[in-house]
């Protein structure tokens, strides 16, 4: 176990250096930031000043190295839009995206999985093909097109919820929530479900597809044979075999949800870390986007990780395969 | 059953949440920006300072049509060439409760100079004063190193803090909302970043007291969001109605529109400096022999060439002023005589023929397509109307941050940009935009087509050292004629500022876009 997990990181060091020196000389490409934020009746000697006093002057690799060395006195850098740390920052922005991909995630499993069972089990009656036909759109339909018709009917047409931003916030543990209070979960539900949707409809068919693959194997036609009831053969010894590719697909997905819920907060308003990285790459915010970037980067290592770990207490033959070697 | 359960859940939350009406004393306003920092000296970026003015004050600020009016200070006047003196407010309290006087304006001018890794520090406006004299609590006196007219102008972007509050106070502490201590007429409450900065009434305020006790400035930028968020009743007023709805919430009888002239300008610069311009080649796509823009004759044709009219007809909807200035009436160097130039396709292409292109030549446009209104759009319209009259055009379009580094390197033939003239005055256009390139005398600076008249030249020169107003009005506007009859720069329009409010709230639109809770009114 202990070498799984050195080995993993050791990986996401090579990933991190990798991606940093990408995002760095990209950004570095494109422009000076301080072109976009200074006032416009700055000179041109004013302009040159502050690149110099932000370091911005000096030639990629010395910028770089600086980086380097900075990185490994544990500080990332100071945004220059806001001024602050840029990992400051993002941890100040993190509980708020967590939250709702947390939310999303819950959604997607809480529902998908009981769909995609009904769906694998009656899969020629209407209510099957009911399922797969609405999964279908929640596969095709753009979250940001859904988001908006969500606020246009939900909030504009009907009035029921709040068109966007989140909701107030109670300190627990030292994390800002908003799911706490009524007004919160008010402003939660949309854009979780706007951000749900698509994984929904991936969780409907992969487990209407294991289910039906799993009804087809032999210990299910024993289990029925020994008189097992329908709830069992379902409930614990089909749904535990096709959790397997559930969990993990589950697992990389929160890992996108995380990374890419960009859209959905921008439409919803959601001040979370999505909306950070566009106004960053917006305003040439280096430090900010390499600290995003390096943060995702951890984040996929460490829930790839945690998949594995499940897989182990899931699936005999990974854990006694695994001490056998 | 199940289900007639749950939409009677519905209903009944829908009856006792459904409708949360604020309470009549408050406002909540969409802004369309991300506001970065609370520091109202850490960067000089208009959304932060749209904050700013809602809880700090300046010596001197521009009124809705952008014209200097006192504010801290009562009353300001040269004493002698260089010297400036400024009589201050008295009686001004601070939200703390402390007295405002000259040493907190000294202390604010000083912070300015010393914040750390700023981006875009308002060292720009207080570098023209060599040293500051405080005479007594209410009078202090400016010492320019030769004479400088825009004192005032440059003053008006400065906020006054406290010295006493704010001392060794640095950006983090004004972030986490410790020293936010102004002289404006709200006071600071919260700050929750990328969502939300509350404000409040400050009772004590010296001028006009606003009409809300609490007001919302929601952090919306995404244009339908802000929008939805009005129309569902979240927000009472947003900023900058996106073009494409603004027929639709005009006719909406529960909403207003407000509107007003923007200071800002969109324009065309035409490379006027190398010999064979980098975008332009003939029919064939070979290069052209000599640069067609140092001609006058096809400056004026690409001038005449464009149909302003269709432009805020078609592209705009209306949000736009044809003009042939660079600042709009009333503004301080706005010239009467200068009207819009007439769409004339016939008279552009003789002009070309006349200037030795009679089949015209091969143009790419370039512009940014996400830093003005439709600035893509207008870029594809005006590239159709060369196209029209011979100048074949392409465009290419990208994101401010990449455009403006290859732009400011004089990579283009035709580039577009905007500029708002911030200090409310002519020559903030006149001495980046079109005076000669001259970096040391901070001149030019974005003279991308780098146009040069020495005659305008001598008279913005004289302009810039004439302290009184009506003189250096003539001044800067016989040095603006003179730019745009050699059509140093393509003008094309104003920008139209846009405000839309709940019914029951008014606005006194601005012409320097900002958007302020004080100037909102119930009705």
């Amino acid at each position: 176990m202990l070498t799984i997990i050195l080995r993993r990181m050791s990986e996401s060091l090579f990933v991190l250096l990798l991606m940093s020196l990408l995002v760095f000389a990209g950004v570095y490409a494109i422009g000076n930031p301080v072109d976009l934020l200074i006032s416009p009746d700055a000179t041109p000697q004013d302009i040159e000043q502050v690149t110099k006093a932000l370091g911005l002057d000096k030639p990629l690799w010395v910028q770089y190295g600086y980086f380097i060395v900075q990185v490994f006195r544990g500080d990332l850098g100071h945004s220059f839009l806001v001024g602050t740390p840029a990992i400051e920052l993002l941890l100040s922005k993190m509980p708020a995206t967590m939250e709702l991909a947390v939310a999303a995630m819950l959604m997607a499993s809480i529902v998908g999985i009981p769909l995609g069972l009904i769906a694998g089990l009656k899969s020629d009656s209407w209510i099957g093909k009911t399922i797969m036909t609405a999964s279908i759109f929640g596969f095709s339909l753009p979250t940001f097109w859904v988001g908006l018709v969500f606020i246009m009917f939900f909030s504009v047409e009907l009035g029921w919820l709040p068109s966007s931003g989140r909701g107030p916030t109670s300190i627990v543990l030292g994390i800002p929530v908003s799911f706490l209070s009524w007004e919160g979960l008010r402003h939660l539900l949309l854009p979780a479900l706007n951000l749900a949707l698509f994984k929904l409809a991936l969780i409907i068919r992969l487990t209407r597809a294991g289910t039906q693959e799993a009804l087809m194997q032999d210990y299910v036609r024993f289990a029925r044979a020994k008189g097992l009831s329908q709830t069992r053969i379902i409930g614990v010894h089909v749904l535990k075999n096709i959790l397997i590719p559930i969990v993990t697909v589950i697992g990389l997905e929160f890992g996108s949800v995380i990374a890419f819920s960009i859209v959905t907060e921008s439409i919803f308003a959601w001040p979370g870390m999505g909306k950070l990285l566009i106004d960053s790459i917006n305003g040439l915010d280096r430090p900010v986007i390499v600290a995003y970037l390096c943060l995702i980067v951890v984040f996929f290592v460490v829930i790839n990780l945690a998949v594995d770990l499940i897989y182990a207490l899931l699936d005999p033959r990974v854990r006694f395969g695994a001490s056998a070697k | 059953m199940q289900f007639r359960r749950l939409t009677a859940f519905f209903i009944s939350s829908v009856l006792t949440i459904g409708f949360t009406f604020s309470h009549a004393a408050d406002l909540r306003v969409g802004v369309g920006a991300d506001i970065t920092s609370m520091d109202p000296h850490f960067v000089n970026l208009f959304p932060n300072n749209g904050v700013a003015e809602h809880i700090y004050s300046k010596l001197v600020t521009l009124d809705s049509d952008s014209r200097l009016i006192p504010d801290l200070a009562e009353s300001w006047k040269t004493i002698d060439p260089t010297t400036w003196e400024f009589k201050l407010r008295k009686g001004v309290k601070f939200h703390d409760g402390s007295d405002f006087t000259a040493a907190d304006v000294v202390f604010s001018l000083e912070r300015v100079g010393k914040i750390p890794n700023s981006p875009g520090p308002f060292t720009v406006y207080t570098k023209a004063i060599a040293s500051s004299e405080v005479v007594d609590n209410y009078t202090i006196r400016f010492k320019t190193a030769a004479p400088y007219p825009l004192l005032p102008n440059d003053l008006s972007t400065i906020y006054i803090l406290s010295k006493k509050v704010a001392a060794n106070a640095t950006t983090e502490d004004f972030n986490a909302g410790k020293v936010n201590i102004g002289t404006g007429p709200f006071k600071f409450v919260e700050f929750k970043r990328g969502d939300r900065v509350e404000l409040a009434r400050n009772e004590t305020y010296w001028g006009k007291k606003p009409a809300w006790e609490r007001v919302t400035l929601r952090i919306l930028p995404n244009d339908p969001t802000r929008l939805a968020a009005l129309l569902s009743g979240d927000v009472d007023a947003i900023e900058n109605i996106p073009t494409p709805d603004l027929a639709k919430i005009k006719a909406n009888p529960n909403l207003s529109t407000f509107t007003k002239t923007s200071h800002r300008i969109i324009f065309f610069h035409l490379d006027q400096l190398h010999d064979q311009t980098p975008f332009a080649t003939d029919k064939d796509g070979k290069d052209l022999d000599k640069n067609p823009f140092k001609d006058l004759r096809v400056r004026q044709a690409i001038s005449k060439a464009i149909d302003r009219d269709a432009i805020n007809s078609r592209v705009m909807e209306g949000l736009s002023l044809p003009t042939g200035n660079l600042v709009p009436s009333p503004m301080f160097g706005h010239v009467p005589g200068l009207t819009p130039e007439k769409y004339d396709l016939e008279g552009a292409k003789k002009l070309l023929a006349e200037a030795g292109f009679p089949n015209g030549f091969n143009l790419t446009l370039h512009a940014p397509n996400n830093r003005y209104v439709n600035d893509d759009q207008i870029a594809q319209a005006v590239a159709q109307m060369l196209t029209r009259a011979g100048i074949t055009t392409k465009v290419v379009t990208m994101p401010m941050g990449v455009y403006l580094g290859h732009a400011s390197k004089l990579e283009y033939s035709m580039a577009m940009l905007g500029w708002g003239a911030s200090t409310g005055e002519s020559s903030s256009a006149l001495r980046p935009l079109l005076a000669t390139y001259a970096p040391e005398k901070g001149l030019g600076s974005f003279n991308w087509g780098r146009y040069s008249n020495p005659a305008m030249d001598t008279v913005l020169a004289k302009a810039m050292s004439t302290i009184d107003d009506k003189e250096r009005e003539a001044l800067l506007q016989r040095a603006a004629t003179l730019a745009m009859k050699d059509i140093g720069l393509v003008p094309l329009h104003h920008q139209i500022n846009t405000w839309a409010t709940r019914k029951g709230v008014v606005y006194t639109p601005r012409t320097d876009e900002y958007t302020l809770s004080q100037e909102f009114q119930p009705k």
